[in-house]
């Protein structure tokens, strides 16, 4: 039967080339398959997937290379931007970008992070800071909110015993080899927008060879956090936007000649 | 309503976590109680008339399930491009 | 080309460019350093990749990830510097890509010292890192013999996709000698099919050591093994002398199998009947020779710069057709000739079977030498 709808229609918005037709591992709700599916969008609309090297973290975007449309490797916990390294100095004319949770880059990759950004590395972090270990079930994250019940701060984080949550988007700005930092968040379709945007401009740091760009997104674990999807959402807004303020905290002056 | 548009969930990807049936504008979508996916959630789907193509619930969609169509021609999905100015 | 007098670490360097490598990435520790000294200048003159990272645990996995591409990529680190890539080096083998990694041996445990040392045999020739994989282990004993093997490290890494290290102690990366180089190798036009070089026209490549699902992983560990029994069959390399007509066998890898060779030349002169099985792969190791020779001598003496390691292999082999005994320093202290020539005159005309175990006896020996200070 053929309706009016397949007649006359155009298709607003529909799953890019970039995501494989592999359905995702993560739990209803959470937020890393927005941040994929935008890396997916930017990729598509730039045209580079087919020189895009991707290389996923352990955590629980540790199969991102089952999810992603093109090649990919694994890295060990935290080393992923050493291995971003390694690939992109013997193949500086692909694009290359790490897909990352908080406790591989802020915890365990510390010292990676650092100094990647230090190098100026001409490759782009997608950081994904939900709070919480989720692979492993929920335990306290280097980005748990102070308070904040975990399975290994079951008390809520204290600060006395445990220490701050890390800002890393404040902490790389200050790199003389960064390029563009920026934070955005995923909890609703406003933020969402914002934050293609600033993917959108870390990948063009690197193609313009800027340097070392990174955009974290804020993003939900409802499972772990014992919450609904939406409740999730709304703890982003509430809960996590005034620890983690959003905003663009590092810009090569080039960037600024582009209208995005 | 001044475009009518309309979507589809895949079962393949949709996990009924809800969040497009809160962020749907018109409020015209619902989890379908009927229905299981093959991997046992009930889906997102259209209930009433009223979508306007607007694209939010696929933008706020976790799992990329949404193909979002509009009747007529207005806006397309956010397209970012990039332009040098001078 | 002629012959130039070279230092080890920077010929071996020089060696692991003319035979292809594209990337090097590593972290200073003596006594390696000049290794990544001399790469740091020569590999960006060649529009090659280099990038001291800021740990060792970096450094592997940027060979890691360069590794990836298919290109030849190596690091060169010393002791405690492996120790801290052993994460890293388990990756590439669980991932099947192809690497090379030099470790210019020192004293240790720990922080040890730097001087020159073979202790670090367990860790490279048993694997060193987490899960079942079989590493290919170089050990050569002068600086053209390593100049030499540095080509073979990179076509073993490529033809079997595995891990290759090439072990030196100290001395070998810091002593001059006259060497001759080979000629720069052209680079590979294309990349092996399972690199990753970004999908265009073929369907994505992913390179990974997950194998969520054991019975996947464990067709994975059976893959790995029967590549390692081919490694066996055709990999063996060894060098040897006088063992035509030995009565005594000296077993010795590296520096010690050298320091042994000298000591066996005067040995002769006295009218020992005394030959040297030096093996060049330490993994594989020349189990077959090593049953030929221990069918014809009538005495094997073991001589390491450790507490016996190789030994263990060494009784492994022979399995008590005649006495094994040892004799190794330890620490970082190399053995002078005269000591190894003690131990073969000792060896010579001691004809009791050994009484107790080698090392034991070996330990007295020592005691004496070292003033019982142990």
């Amino acid at each position: 039967m053929t309706t009016l709808h397949q007649i006359n229609h155009q298709i607003v918005y529909q799953r890019p080339e970039s995501l494989s037709d592999t359905n995702t591992h993560y739990c209803p709700g959470c937020t890393h398959g927005v941040a994929h599916r935008l890396v997916a969008e930017v990729l598509d609309e730039m045209g580079i997937r087919e020189k895009t090297i991707g290389v996923a973290p352990v955590g629980c975007s540790v199969f991102a290379y089952k999810y992603f449309n093109m090649d990919f490797v694994e890295a060990a916990h935290g080393r992923a931007p050493a291995m971003a390294t390694g690939v992109k100095r013997v193949l500086p004319q692909n694009t290359v970008y790490t897909y990352q949770g908080d406790g591989d880059l802020a915890s365990i990759g510390m010292a990676e992070i650092m100094h990647v950004a230090a190098r100026g590395e001409n490759i782009t972090v997608i950081f994904i800071n939900n709070a919480i270990y989720g692979m492993t079930g929920g335990q306290m994250a280097p980005t748990t909110l102070p308070g904040m019940k975990t399975t290994s701060s079951p008390l809520g984080r204290d600060v006395e015993l445990s220490g701050f949550p890390i800002r890393m988007s404040e902490m790389l700005a200050t790199m003389d080899g960064a390029g563009y930092i920026a934070r955005g968040s995923l909890h609703d379709a406003k933020h969402i927008r914002k934050a293609k945007k600033a993917i959108r401009i870390a990948f063009e740091t690197q193609e313009r060879g800027l340097g070392f760009s990174m955009v974290e997104l804020l993003s939900s674990c409802p499972t772990n956090w014992k919450i609904t999807p939406n409740e999730a959402l709304d703890f982003i807004a509430e809960q996590m936007v005034p620890v983690f303020p959003l905003g663009e905290f590092k810009t090569n002056p080039e960037l600024a000649k582009l209208r995005v | 309503m001044p475009v009518t548009g309309w979507i589809e969930v895949n079962d393949h990807y949709c996990k009924g976590c809800d969040i497009c049936v809160a962020a749907c504008p018109p409020n015209v979508i619902a989890l379908n109680m009927e229905r299981l996916t093959p991997k046992g959630y009930h889906p997102a789907h259209l209930v009433s008339e009223g979508c306007t193509g607007c694209g939010i619930c696929a933008i706020v969609c976790p799992d990329a399930a949404i193909t979002v169509y509009r009747e007529t021609p207005q806006r397309t999905r956010q397209k970012i491009t990039v332009q040098e100015i001078a | 080309m002629s012959k130039q007098l070279l230092k080890g670490n920077e010929a071996f360097a020089e060696a692991a460019i003319r035979a292809g490598c594209e990337g090097f990435f590593g972290y200073p520790i003596t006594p390696s350093t000049e290794f990544l000294e001399y790469m740091a200048k020569r590999m960006p003159e060649l529009g090659r990749a280099f990038v001291q990272a800021e740990s060792e645990v970096a450094a592997i996995n940027m060979v890691y990830g360069a590794a990836c591409t298919g290109k030849r990529v190596m690091t060169a680190s010393s002791s405690p510097g492996i120790s801290l890539m052993m994460e890293g080096i388990s990756y590439l083998a669980g991932t099947e890509v192809p690497a090379v990694i030099v470790n210019v041996m020192r004293g240790g445990p720990g922080l040890g010292n730097i001087a020159p040392a073979q202790g670090d045999y367990y860790q490279m020739v048993k694997g060193g890192g987490h899960g079942d994989y079989f590493p290919i282990v170089l050990a050569p004993a002068s600086v053209q013999e390593a100049i030499n093997i540095m080509g073979v490290a990179f076509d073993l890494a490529d033809k079997y996709r595995a891990v290759v290290h090439m072990i030196v102690d100290g001395n070998m990366g810091q002593m001059m000698e006259p060497a001759e180089l080979p000629p720069m190798r052209e680079l590979p036009k294309k990349p092996p099919n399972w690199a990753v070089t970004g999908a265009k026209g073929r369907k994505p490549n992913f390179l990974s050591s997950i194998y969520i699902d054991p019975v996947e992983q464990e067709v994975t560990n059976l893959r790995l093994l029967k590549r390692w029994l081919e490694i066996e069959k055709n990999e063996v390399r060894f060098a040897e002398s006088g063992l035509e007509d030995a009565e005594i066998a000296v077993v010795g890898f590296g520096t010690s199998g050298r320091v042994a060779s000298s000591a066996i030349r005067t040995a002769r002169e006295e009218g020992i009947k005394v030959g040297l099985l030096r093996p060049i792969t330490l993994a594989p190791f020349p189990e077959k020779r090593l049953e030929e020779i221990s069918k014809q001598v009538r005495r094997i003496l073991v001589v390491e710069m450790n507490s016996g390691m190789m030994l263990d292999d060494v009784n492994r082999v022979v399995q008590g057709r005649v006495p094994v005994e040892f004799y190794g320093r330890m620490g970082g202290i190399t053995p002078l000739p005269d000591e190894i020539l003690d131990e073969i005159r000792r060896v010579a005309t001691n004809r009791m079977p050994v009484n107790g175990d080698a090392r034991q006896q070996w330990i007295t020996r020592l005691e004496k030498i070292v003033g019982g200070q142990a």
